[in-house]
């Protein structure tokens, strides 16, 4: 028999608690090595759609507020294109749909400022109801957590991802609150009672 | 941001997640607790998974790949070497424009980082992080000191064997990874419960470099050279999914 000659991804290990040090060294005061730290902001001035915050928090199973984790969120512009290398073509120029959001180092609370983002088609043409995806890392988090901010206000009932979520009542995890005008509310729980959806994608 | 040349698409290869470790590793008492219990929902990667950021060379800085400098410009303290190797995917494919990232404690074990309180000073020289943009064939390489082992709070006596913290961005979001490299002959290895995660002795070995003698410079430095693999892509003639699944 011929042999598979694929290589096995590297596999994951976690951030560990000095994560801040490699990708947001200027927010933990180590500057001058880098002008800036990336993922500021997933938008810039002038950037189309209804402009939004999102704030919240990551919890562990122990019900503490995680003031360690890191969290990725990429996101599609108002029409739902993708940035870079969306095959559909090219995204409004001002939406670059990636943020690198940190918890609040005494809080624990992060904040996403972006634009609600559009409908993304499902692999067979059926559209996903707008949706940010997340990435979270922290220490004793051993390979990122990848999960989804849907929101309140919109038709999620006729998401494909959503409905493949067997426990229904566990879609609600999933589900950015609505707190104010073009203000949303989203905790991360890792582990427990009301324990967030995470996917493997 | 620039676009790359060869524009990736495709469906991610299926995550084997009895290769990486367990979310859930005794062992290692924090994961105890951040942890999902319930299981995860698994389904094929969608456009938000097989689209992702892509980073320019503009944007990186003369001195981002070489910690030794980067920090003060005076050199910092410890054994000098070249972390170097290639980013590439599970065809074995080299994957050009990947950010990698690097971050490490100094050559005494010490972390730039007020939750730090371990013994070993700080060297004034070193920051501690550094990055850089995979060339056309995946190639990438850092100049660094060899960082200390360190004790870490965990069970009485543990100490993290000598390692560089990765994190790497493929073309896909759902590629998204974050790894620790080792090194090659450290005894501390297999005592490390952050190591023990991994269920299987063959993804630990993926994680430990090799000293590189023809890549290390004579009188200079050594050298470590280290691959990072990224989740493939499928490529089909039959994988025009517009009627249904
Ligand atoms: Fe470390």
């Amino acid at each position: 028999m011929q042999e598979l000659d694929y290589l096995k991804e590297s596999p994951s290990q976690t951030a560990g608690p000095y994560v801040h040090i490699g990708l947001t060294p200027n927010k933990l005061g180590i500057e001058g090595i880098y002008p800036f730290d990336l993922g500021e902001s997933p938008i810039k001035e002038g950037a189309q759609g209804e402009a939004i915050t999102i704030i919240g928090t990551v919890q562990d199973g122990a019900g503490m507020v995680m003031r360690d984790a890191l969290i990725e969120s990429w996101q599609a512009d108002a029409q739902g294109i993708y940035p870079g290398n969306d095959p559909r073509g090219a995204a409004d120029p001002n939406v670059t749909g990636w943020a690198r959001i940190i918890a609040d180092f005494d809080s624990g609370e992060w904040t996403l400022k972006t634009i609600k983002p559009g409908r993304v088609p499902f692999p067979d043409g059926r559209l996903m109801a707008p949706h940010i995806a997340l990435w979270v890392v922290a220490r004793g988090i051993n390979l990122g957590l990848q999960t989804r901010i849907y929101f309140q206000d919109e038709d999620n009932e006729s998401c494909p991802v959503l409905q493949r979520i067997e426990h229904r009542p566990r879609v609600n995890t999933l589900i950015a609150k609505k707190t104010a005008a073009n203000t949303y509310r989203f905790d991360i729980v890792l582990q427990g009672e009301n324990e967030t959806v995470f996917f493997d994608m | 941001m620039t676009l790359s040349d060869k524009v990736e698409r495709g469906p991610l290869f299926f995550r084997d997640r009895d290769w990486h470790p367990a979310a859930y590793a005794p062992g290692y008492k924090t994961s105890m607790t951040r942890a999902p219990f319930r299981p995860l929902v698994s389904m094929g990667s969608t456009l938000s998974e097989e689209t992702g950021p892509a980073f320019g060379h503009s944007m990186i800085g003369l001195l981002d790949n070489n910690l030794i400098m980067n920090f003060t410009g005076e050199p910092a303290i410890g054994e000098r070497i070249i972390m170097h190797g290639r980013v590439l995917d599970e065809q074995g494919r080299g994957v050009p424009n990947v950010l990698v990232e690097i971050w490490q404690a100094n050559a005494g074990g010490r972390y730039r980082h007020k939750k730090d309180s371990y013994a070993a000073p700080l060297d004034p020289n070193f920051g501690g992080c550094g990055r850089t943009i995979s060339g056309p064939d995946g190639a990438y390489e850092f100049l660094t000191v060899r960082p200390g082992a360190y004790p870490w709070p965990n069970r009485v006596n543990d100490w993290r064997p000598m390692h560089i913290h990765i994190s790497v961005f493929g073309s896909g979001f759902g590629q998204r990874l974050i790894t620790q490299m080792y090194f090659e002959g450290d005894p501390l290895i297999a005592r490390c419960p952050i190591v023990n995660t991994i269920g299987q002795d063959k993804a630990i070995q993926a994680l430990v470099a090799p000293l590189d003698m023809n890549r290390a410079i004579p009188m200079d430095c050594l050298a470590y050279k280290f691959d990072i693999v990224l989740r493939g892509r499928r490529q089909s003639f039959f994988e025009n999914r517009k009627e249904g699944l």
